[in-house]
């Protein structure tokens, strides 16, 4: 083995791929993987799905077995939090105030959720949901019958709640904008998903000031500025994330909304890569900076992020695309929405379960959610990728095969 | 446990031993063969975990449901026996499961 080493901070999903990728790239130095958590890279995604719902076990949730990294000589450092990096000495400082030395250094710290310091904040019952941990307490207060009150009416807060209603519990959402999900989709889609959380028992308010949470020890309910009270076991507050970018920052890397780093996963240090959530690069397809929070980014950055430290320059250049799971609703999204100034619907939103929401900006199609229509997710995102245009007037018409609508 | 064997574009064979129940998706990215990536880890939401069913094991394996089925219309090189590798779980009955790898998954 190499006397190179290559070490990646943060144990999450982007880790795990570039741990695999320089392996595959043929890095032949060594390779660590540091992270806080105890377990090694898991899926994220089914934390507020099938885990939360108690239809997974943590062991399904793993990304590699633990049996992989050790095959693939990565050592996995569990358990550490990284203080700092010494990018003159070239080392991690850990939380114990051991240090390891690297001589590439990848930064996949992710995000940290958006904290909201309301009175009662501190009291217990009331969580965030970003790793297994969180649920793990959560999951602690749940149960049939019981209330929880869901802060943020995002895709987080909406799957917590389908999840939650199929524990059987009481659940109100709050959104303090107009409608949810109003910052990702258009209203049609905004509405759909409200009618159908409404139709699965959930209390939707929108409009929702929350002025304070109230109980002695534990939380015991959820007060409103209008002087509503809504009963609560048990809050969660979803309410968005910020990129982890301390390290970065201290140790004087460019960060702006995200690690700044450029079409082949650098940072502003030639040594050190970046990758996933932590991130803000530009993307070629929308022509624009970007931070995106995605299972996909994270993935495919990594694989850019390996390449680069293996010596092979490949620009980074995929379709962004995300996934959500509530109830027997299945959201595919191919693109980003943001900028649009049109919106065809191809199927009703106001009965039933099925149909695609398509983003324009004027004739060019941006993106698509496609609610139980994976056909027409995976054309969109063929599409996108390879340059296709569409026909607007035929993605509207249901008589008109999806194929037919691209050129 | 069951075998499944695993035949890349290129020819080159693998055979895992797995526990039943675990997927075709999950033998493949457990034991490090490339050519499955499996972005969404098993949702049926991303459609690269695209394989080709041994013709001497379809009937065993089964007919992909109605959404797998869609997904699969658009993967590269669609054939009457591709399939999403996280739709099959593997069984004692499966033992010895032959899955071809396609040359790309996007």
């Amino acid at each position: 083995m190499g006397t190179e080493h290559a070490v990646i901070v943060g144990a999450s999903h982007a880790a795990a791929q570039l741990g695999a990728s320089l392996r595959q790239g043929g890095w032949q130095g060594r390779i660590s993987i540091v992270g806080d958590e105890a377990i090694p890279p898991y899926h994220r995604p089914p934390l507020s799905k099938d885990y939360l719902a108690g239809q997974k076990h943590s062991d399904e949730l793993l990304i590699r077995p633990a049996a992989f990294y050790e095959k693939s000589e990565i050592d996995l450092v569990l358990g550490s939090r990284v203080t700092a990096v010494d990018r003159e000495q070239k080392c991690i400082v850990l939380h114990d105030g051991g240090n390891i030395p690297y001589s590439k250094l990848a930064l996949t710290t992710g995000a940290t959720v958006r904290k909201l310091t309301l009175p009662g904040h501190e009291l217990d019952g009331v969580f965030y949901l970003r790793d297994l941990r969180d649920v793990d307490r959560i999951r602690g207060y749940t149960g049939p019958g019981k209330s929880a009150v869901i802060v943020g009416g995002g895709y987080i807060g909406l799957e917590t709640a389908a999840s939650m209603r199929k524990l059987g519990m009481n659940v109100t959402v709050l959104e303090a904008l107009p409608r949810v999900l109003q910052r990702v989709t258009a209203p049609e889609v905004s509405a759909f998903y409200s009618r159908v959380h409404r139709e699965e028992g959930v209390t939707i308010i929108t409009d929702a000031a929350v002025e304070s949470l109230q109980g002695s020890s534990g939380v015991t309910a959820v007060k409103l500025a209008d002087g509503t009270e809504l009963d609560a076991d048990l809050v969660v507050i979803g309410v968005g994330v910020l990129p982890a970018t301390e390290l970065a920052e201290a140790a004087g890397l460019a960060v702006d909304n995200g690690i700044v780093v450029d079409e082949f996963a650098r940072t502003s240090d030639p040594d050190i890569v970046a990758a996933g959530d932590c991130t803000n690069h530009h993307n070629p397809i929308y022509d624009r900076h970007l931070r995106l929070e995605s299972v996909q980014n994270a993935t495919d950055q990594a694989k850019t992020a390996a390449n680069t430290l293996c010596g092979k320059l490949e620009a980074y250049h995929a379709l962004p695309w995300f996934w959500s799971d509530q109830y027997d609703l299945k959201l595919q999204i191919a693109g980003l929405s943001q900028g649009f100034d049109r919106v065809v619907l191809r199927g009703a939103t106001d009965s039933g379960r099925s149909f695609s929401a398509f983003y324009f900006s004027g004739d060019r199609l941006l993106a698509v959610d496609a609610i139980n229509r994976p056909k027409e997710f995976m054309m969109v995102r063929r599409a996108l990728s390879t340059g296709l245009s569409a026909d607007a007037e035929k993605l509207a018409d249901e008589t008109v095969d999806i194929q037919q609508a691209f050129s | 446990m069951p075998l499944v064997k695993f035949i890349s574009h290129s020819g080159e064979e693998n055979e895992v031993h797995v526990a039943p129940g675990t997927t075709v998706m999950h033998a493949a990215v457990d034991n490090g063969i490339s050519g499955i990536l499996a972005d969404c880890g098993g949702a049926c939401s991303c459609a690269t975990c695209h394989c080709f069913v041994d013709e001497a094991w379809l009937a065993k394996v089964g007919e992909p449901d109605e959404v797998e089925a869609q997904m699969l219309d658009f993967v590269l090189d669609p054939q009457p026996n591709s399939r999403l590798s996280c739709q099959i779980k593997v069984s004692d009955e499966l033992d010895g499961l032959v899955v071809l790898l396609p040359e790309s998954q996007i």
